[in-house]
């Protein structure tokens, strides 16, 4: 199989092999035939569409009936609408602890299953399990444990003797908000304990076993060698924890339909509203630019902070 | 520092004694490990058993979640009222899922190929094309998706959430199979153009054995995001005949006259859930596979 390359009668026959012998037939727009079933679908149902939001957000577009250019008016009305701005609050305020609660479990999940040994590999499938199964699926599953009456929660807690009463976690704020939350940390807990195990995993054990011999304990191991050098994939973790939680939308819908009062709406549930069920297209696509405009900040802040510090 | 140069003789008797603290340590990790374990599967373990239940018993809190006046499925069957049966929902998502799958893989195998093995104009602009659309959200685009497929005539069809779906999955699956392709060595190329095979004969047959893995983790994905989108589902299907099964139990789950069929829920987060757990049990080495290629770069 090796030789084959010298019995090649393109090779040239100068003895110096041809710095790049694919080239003979790779030149031409062979290749461009190839990637042209992606390139259309990326430039119709995405390039064009995202053109499209820009330019919907400068109209007054209904469902029905013509479009009316308005420049930046849906932008100025943006500016004024509060119940926006609550939905960005709340969202952030989400962010903050699902980011938080994420993080921090799916770290402590990484360094237990970190290293191979007996029963690990079967730790770590049923640590990932929830991940596969999909928001709307465990939103409600959720919705149905939540559920004051049929539901697990509350007929536990009263049968534990913690309340008196069946209380109802979904209808006050605080419980439900924390409710929803702890249901995307066991949801996706697991995600992030892969990549920061693959981060943990790519740190010579030579590291760790050296520091050991030099009498380091078990937490300045962590705090000086693991910490520093699991940046990048933390990096990663960070930015798709962030942006994940900043989109969510399913499980806000599902369980809460944004209740208790309306102080659970996400950005997107926000946008969905205005755009699906109110049909103000116009408006939507302007709450669509801005939200993508504050992701986009937020990753470019977030890449920028981890990797001045690694410098440093 | 000074335990490094530390004779052999006088650590013996400090590794004995620290034998007994180790085995403690192991087994309390273990004991702390399956705990948690079980915590991470016991609500999976709740819904697929409280599902079996009698119907007067699915409405009552579920302790203890398995039925104990004998296992029935009419759960399952009582999701007929909500339209047709659930082996219709399921077929919609199955058709979305598979469809998506299959694809996603023609089409970007197809353009890892043409990446990695040729050169042709604006071949770094159309690369960085397709995987920039990974910083944009989807959820920001959906508004004009929606008028865009009226336009098409694919508004309330399966084939146009097929269509939407396959363009999220390529930059992650294009980058994936170019990234196999290049793993591929030209060699083996080479020789099986000496023996006159050229073309698409030369994608399917010679390198696509060889980058199989690669095409199970891209598939695996997409049928796996497929299967469980819910967001573009419900605003772009609108004819209940036309649902997958996360948008009818969202219709399920908020009850009709007033009262839940908290039977009917529990039997479809059933069906949803197996198909990935059983999905990612068998496969689950070129889902972290894919995981992780993600994670590294």
């Amino acid at each position: 199989m090796t030789n084959t390359t010298e019995i090649d009668p393109a090779a040239t026959p100068a003895g110096k092999p041809p710095p790049r012998r694919r080239r003979r037939r790779g030149s031409g727009w062979e290749g461009l035939i190839y990637v042209l079933p992606a390139a259309a679908l990326v430039i119709v149902f995405f390039m064009i569409p995202l053109g499209m939001t820009i330019w919907m957000s400068l109209h007054k577009w209904p469902l029905m009936g013509k479009p009316r250019w308005i420049g930046l008016d849906n932008y100025s009305r943006m500016l004024g609408d509060r119940d926006f701005w609550g939905a960005l609050g709340f969202t952030a305020q989400y962010t903050l602890a699902a980011t938080v609660g994420l993080l921090g479990v799916a770290l402590i999940l990484a360094l237990m299953v970190e290293r191979p040994s007996r029963g690990v590999a079967l730790y770590r499938t049923a640590y990932f399990l929830p991940v596969v199964t999909g928001f709307a699926s465990a939103s409600l599953l959720w919705a149905w444990l939540s559920n004051v009456d049929s539901g697990l929660f509350s007929p536990l807690a009263q049968m534990l003797g913690l309340t008196a009463q069946p209380v109802n976690i979904l209808a006050t704020f605080g419980p439900a908000f924390w409710s929803v939350t702890i249901m995307v940390v066991w949801k996706m807990a697991g995600f992030y304990m892969v990549i920061l195990m693959s981060g943990l995993q790519s740190i010579p054990t030579d590291y760790i076993e050296a520091a050991r011999i030099d009498g380091a304990k078990a937490h300045q191991r962590f705090r000086y060698i693991t910490l520093p050098l699991v940046r990048r994939p933390f990096a990663l973790a960070l930015i798709l924890c962030v942006s994940g939680s900043m989109l969510a939308f399913d499980q806000f819908y599902i369980i809460l339909s944004g209740g208790p009062q309306n102080r659970t709406v996400t950005a997107v549930y926000y946008i969905f509203n205005e755009s699906f069920v109110s049909f103000r297209l116009g408006y939507g696509s302007a709450l669509s630019v801005v939200l993508l405009a504050i992701l986009m900040v937020l990753s470019a802040i977030q890449l920028r902070l981890l990797r001045d510090r690694r410098e440093s | 520092m000074s335990s490094a140069t530390m004779d052999p003789a006088v650590r013996a008797p400090v590794r004995a004694r620290g034998r007994g603290r180790i085995r403690y340590h192991r087994l309390l990790f273990h004991v702390t490990a399956v705990l948690v374990a079980l915590l991470f599967l016991a609500p999976i373990f709740w819904v697929v058993a409280a599902s079996f239940r009698t119907p007067a018993e699915s409405g009552q809190p579920p302790l203890p979640p398995w039925p104990t006046q004998g296992f029935s499925i009419d759960s399952y069957l009582r999701l007929e009222k909500f339209g047709q049966s659930i082996l219709h929902y399921s077929g919609n998502s199955l058709f979305v899922a598979v469809g998506t799958a299959a694809l996603t893989i023609v089409v970007s195998t197809l353009a890892g190929y043409g990446f990695s093995r040729f050169r042709f104009p604006l071949k770094g602009l159309v690369f960085l094309l397709i995987l920039a659309t990974i910083m944009v959200p989807f959820q920001s685009i959906l508004t004009p998706l929606f008028l865009l497929l009226a336009k098409l005539g694919l508004q309330n069809t399966l084939i146009g959430l097929v269509l939407i779906y396959t363009t999220l999955q390529l930059p992650f699956s294009v980058f994936m199979m170019r990234n196999a392709f290049d793993a591929v060595p030209r060699e083996i190329e080479e020789a099986a153009r000496i023996d006159g095979v050229k073309g698409v004969r030369m994608l399917v047959q010679v390198m696509g054995p060889l980058v199989l893995p690669g095409v199970v983790t891209v598939g695996l994905f997409a049928f796996l995001n497929a299967w469980n989108e819910f967001l573009a589902a419900l605003v772009l299907l609108t004819d209940q005949s036309k649902f997958t099964l996360p948008v009818l139990m969202t219709a399920v789950r908020s009850g009709r006259f007033g009262s839940i069929d908290w039977g009917a829920v529990q039997a479809g987060v059933t069906v949803m859930m197996i198909p990935c757990l059983i999905l990612f049990l068998i496969l689950q080495r070129s889902y972290i596979r894919g995981l992780t290629a993600g994670a590294v770069k």
